[in-house]
């Protein structure tokens, strides 16, 4: 069910969807990990809502980037019955796709002369 | 917990059901791990997180169905078409007429604060006329005996030849009261409006106030046209301002405005002279019932003081808007009437064509709803589809509706100050879009609310089946019903008026229209002040005239029949009485008699075809130095001369003593429809003396032609030209043409009828097809058993039109009840057309059934092809 325009279509990413995606890159997660997974990636300073996330999700999922499964986590680490999201592979070009995007973009900032920290 | 819960109902119920519980499972986890102090900040950050994203979670799914119903209705464009035109014609028609009715019976009058303007009559009752312009003097002893106006102002209309900055021109404007322009309060667009200081102007510095169109056509739009000098009837006037191209007053087309000037004659200290028309503005906190009231005392007290002029004589107060007339008040609201029945039959026949497509989707929807749609959002999608459709039909129905406008000008009164075609704006912008999403909202709930509460799986099973639950049935043959009923009710309507409009055209109005010519000259009131200037003027004219080749007579008269209905004045008889204004003595101050006055040069009555009944027409031989003579109606003699030779009575008349010469038939002065046309007189020409009114001086010239008149035109002009060459022409006309002017609002409406009616018949039949051949091929299986059974194609048919028999029957006797109120409340329009006339009824009944017989034909025929093998085979 690959989204058939491919994943270039769906970029610019929202910065939200583009936080989700990365959050879900390593493990699959029900929505409150993911709020939290978000929050300590970025030291706090992204806290999404839960409406923006289940809004986000429910466009996601509408976009095939992301699937619900059905497997569950071993019982004992599923504190709650919860639903888990899990990226796919479409998912994972997008986002990479959306990294490229932004190197490119910040590429271009610095060739312009706008210096980031490291430089 | 209660908050966030309320808070989540914002949510589409979908995504509630979705993610709801697990939103509930995040808050209640932060709600734990909060302090205190930052449970507070949560809440006001949730509520504003929620309030946020319900919005944009609405929006997404409203664009998704949008997308969805777009490509869905790509996919069946006959369907889509189909659909848009039916809800364009619906929408255009409504607004079309809404509009105009709006603008006519609805909108404030274009003057600030106009809802505070009242006009004012005298109220002669009793002698048949509610509204008779009041006189100078009584107008006089209002204005200083009432408080609750502010102002209370006369004005009067009239026309006039515009001479320099260009070729002579005829122009309509008005005589003003000093205070009118403060009671309109509508500053001038240049320069300044006139007050009351300018009423006693020197003769030569007379102010006055033009209209844009002068300014644009005569000055070039020039700003120091304010002190230049024009001559109207040749007398100067210093112009003062220039009003703004959406001034209308007292009604459209004026181009000048002027002061009127009362009690500078001696007519205008005779009670009797009704000439004027008076405004007032009513001042602050004072209601209509109050003025009225105060108006009542008033009278009562003229009477009082003037028993002989005065006596059972009150005052109508009306609203300004309200100065029209019933008729086309009624003519109006008769089509608005019937732009709703348009609307509800388009309506009722998208809500079918949609439930005939919802139908053949049950298991689009079914496999939808399988794979986790909720009902609400199949409800929410095919609402979406409906209001596509509506949104579309709507901007074509606003096309339909501009372009459809100019059409129903005749519509609106020449008589209220206010543009001819009404405004494409704002108002009527937002009114056809709450029609649209009325209209989406009619057509589309129904449908998605019937086939979505099916839509648990079960549907998957109907869908497989084929056949139509009994509900969906009934609701379908209900609105099926219910357009046959709006088609009776606008037919049987169409044929009523048309009954009407055919009995007015049979009215004789008393002279035979056909190859007459008519051209009114208004003779310059200065330089044709003398009765002998006039005489030659019209020998000068009529002589050569009537040396064209092909004409048969023609003749001058004050005013042409139904061009002007007034101009009446009291029959009285001839014992003198010095003291009164009229100078006579009425012969029964109980009951006035009164008669209309023209004058005539001889010749009239046979260029009309009126035909003189007993005595002589007026002749060459009636001049000044003979006695006064008077050719009289056969309504005069019958009401006032009954059973004696009229011919060598006696009467007094307009200032002397007429003798009877000769009667004619009669004329029908006010027009086809009005039965109060008063006795006429008809004076000679050449008795015209200098102190007679100046406004009865003969100007309508008629000439009677044996050959086409059209073409006499060029040749008439010349004549006219020749006898004065400053002389403008106005209103060339036929008679013909002035009488079926008569007519003109009646046809428009007819015609506007017409087509609603010829388009509720067409949709009505469309609806009844679709619902029997869905009908039909939702049973085929049905019929294929009936005829393996041995079904004759005879049983077939009956089945299939039996069934459109039972709803066309249901929709006629509904039909006509509901026809025959709405021909009981238009009776003002029906000039004695019976509302229940038989004839219209068995017409209109007649054509519905014939509708259905059409509607029903093709699915009975489709019903006997059923292949009785493969039907059954699909089992």
């Amino acid at each position: 069910m690959a989204n058939p325009t491919g994943p270039e279509s769906l970029l610019p990413l929202p910065p939200a969807v583009f936080h989700i995606l990365m959050a879900l890159a390593d493990e699959d997660r029900h929505g409150y990990a993911i709020i939290q997974e978000v929050r300590s990636r970025t030291n706090g300073d992204v806290r999404l809502s839960p409406g923006t996330l289940y809004r986000s999700i429910q466009r996601m999922l509408e976009d095939d980037v992301i699937v619900e499964i059905s497997e569950r986590p071993a019982p004992e680490l599923d504190d709650e019955r919860r639903r888990y999201y899990r990226i796919t592979p479409f998912g994972r070009s997008v986002a990479r796709a959306e990294a490229n995007r932004l190197h490119e973009l910040v590429r271009l900032a610095r060739a312009s002369g706008f210096h980031t920290k490291k430089a | 917990m209660l908050l966030y819960r309320a808070l989540l109902r914002l949510y589409p119920k979908s995504f509630r059901a979705e993610y709801g519980a697990e939103m509930m499972k995040d808050f209640i986890r932060e709600w734990r791990e909060a302090s205190a102090a930052a449970k507070a900040a949560l809440l006001a950050r949730i509520t504003a997180d929620t309030l946020a994203n319900a919005v944009r979670v609405h929006g997404d799914i409203t664009r998704q169905d949008l997308r969805y119903a777009i490509r869905s209705l790509r996919r069946t464009p006959g369907f889509t078409l189909t659909a848009i035109l039916v809800a364009a014609l619906g929408i255009g028609a409504t607004t079309a007429t809404f509009s105009i009715a709006d603008h006519v019976l609805l909108r404030p009058l274009p003057f600030p604060e106009a809802d505070r303007v009242v006009r004012l009559w005298e109220d002669h009752s009793k002698l048949g006329y509610p509204r008779m312009e009041p006189s100078p003097p009584n107008l006089l002893d209002w204005q200083r005996a009432a408080t609750v106006f502010e102002r209370l102002e006369p004005f009067t209309g009239g026309s006039a030849s515009l001479v320099g900055h260009g070729e002579p021109e005829q122009v309509s404007g008005a005589s003003v009261g000093g205070g009118v322009f403060q009671i309109l309060r509508r500053p001038a667009a240049l320069g300044r409006v006139l007050t009351e200081s300018d009423v006693n102007a020197a003769e030569g510095e007379r102010p006055i106030v033009i209209s844009d169109r002068i300014w644009r056509t005569r000055f070039g739009a020039s700003p120091d046209v304010l002190g230049q000098t024009i001559s109207l009837d040749d007398r100067a006037y210093v112009i003062v301002g220039v009003m703004p191209p959406d001034f209308y007053f007292p009604s459209r087309n004026r181009d000048f405005w002027r002061t009127l000037r009362l009690g500078t004659t001696e007519s205008d200290s005779d009670r009797g002279n009704h000439y004027l028309a008076v405004i007032g503005r009513l001042k602050d906190g004072v209601s209509i019932e109050d003025a009225r009231a105060e108006m009542d005392v008033i009278a009562a007290q003229l009477a009082q003081a003037y028993p002989k002029a005065q006596e059972g004589k009150g005052v109508t107060l009306a609203p300004w808007r309200e100065q029209i007339s019933g008729q086309p008040r009624v003519l109006l609201l008769g089509l608005v009437g019937a732009s709703i029945c348009v609307l509800l039959i388009a309506c009722t026949n998208l809500a079918n064509l949609l439930l005939s497509r919802a139908l053949a989707r049950r298991s689009e929807f079914a496999v939808r709803a399988a794979i986790g749609a909720s009902v609400d959002r199949l409800v929410r999608q095919m609402l979406t589809d409906s209001f596509v459709l509506a949104a579309c039909g709507g901007v074509l129905g606003i096309i339909l509706a501009v372009v459809a406008a100019p059409l129903l000008v005749r519509l609106v009164p020449t008589s209220l100050p206010i543009a001819e075609v009404p405004p494409t704006d704002l108002r009527m912008l937002a009114g056809t879009l709450l029609l649209t999403v009325g209209a989406g909202m009619a057509f589309g709930l129904l449908p998605a609310l019937r086939v979505c509460r099916k839509t648990d799986g079960s549907a998957l099973k109907d869908g497989a089946r084929g056949g139509t639950s009994r509900g969906t049935e009934r609701l379908r043959s209900s609105l099926v019903v219910a357009e046959i009923v709006a088609s009776v009710v606008l037919i049987v309507t169409v044929g009523l008026l048309t009954q009407a409009l055919l009995n007015v055209q049979r009215v004789d109005p008393g002279f035979k229209a056909d190859h007459v010519l008519t051209v009114r000259t208004t003779l310059p009131r200065i330089k044709y002040a003398k009765a002998a200037q006039r005489e030659q003027f019209y020998q000068r004219v009529l002589n050569d005239v009537k040396a064209l080749p092909g004409v048969q007579s023609a003749a001058y008269i004050s005013f042409l029949p139904m061009v002007m209905g007034g101009g009446v004045w009291p029959v009285l008889s001839t014992v003198p009485d010095p003291g009164s204004p009229q100078k006579f003595v009425p012969p029964d101050p109980k009951n006035e008699r009164r008669a209309s006055l023209r004058f005539v040069t001889p010749g009239f009555f046979s260029t009309m075809r009126t035909p003189v009944l007993r005595g002589r027409d007026v002749n060459a031989d009636d001049t000044t130095q003979t006695t006064p003579v008077a050719v009289v109606s056969e309504s005069l003699v019958r009401l006032y001369f009954p059973d004696r030779d009229p011919l060598g009575e006696q009467f007094a008349f307009a200032y002397k003593v007429r003798t009877i010469v000769g009667v004619v038939g009669d004329i029908r002065v006010r027009g086809l429809e009005a039965d109060t046309s008063e006795p006429q007189v008809y004076l000679p020409a050449g008795q015209f003396t200098d102190g007679d009114p100046l406004f009865y001086a003969p100007q309508d010239l008629a000439i009677r032609a044996s050959v086409p008149v059209a073409a006499l035109v060029p040749a008439v002009r010349a004549a006219i030209a020749a006898a004065d060459p400053q002389l403008p022409i106005i209103n060339v006309r036929t008679l013909e043409d002035i009488v079926s002017l008569e007519t003109a609002s009646r046809v428009v409406q007819l015609r506007v009828l017409g087509a609603f009616a010829a388009v509720a018949f067409l949709l009505a039949a469309i609806g009844i097809h679709g619902l029997l051949a869905f009908n039909v091929s939702a049973r085929s299986r049905e019929i294929g058993v009936r005829i393996a059974l041995g079904a004759k194609a005879r049983n077939i048919i009956g089945m299939v039109i039996g069934r459109s028999a039972v709803l066309a029957a249901l929709g006629v006797v509904i039909g006509s009840a509901l026809a025959y109120a709405a021909g009981r409340s238009m009776q003002a329009l029906l000039f004695g057309v019976d509302p229940a006339n038989p004839a219209v009824f068995g017409a209109a009944i007649a054509l519905a059934l014939l509708m259905t017989l059409a509607g029903s034909l093709f699915p009975a025929w489709r019903a006997v092809r059923v292949d009785p093998i493969a039907a059954t085979r699909a089992e």
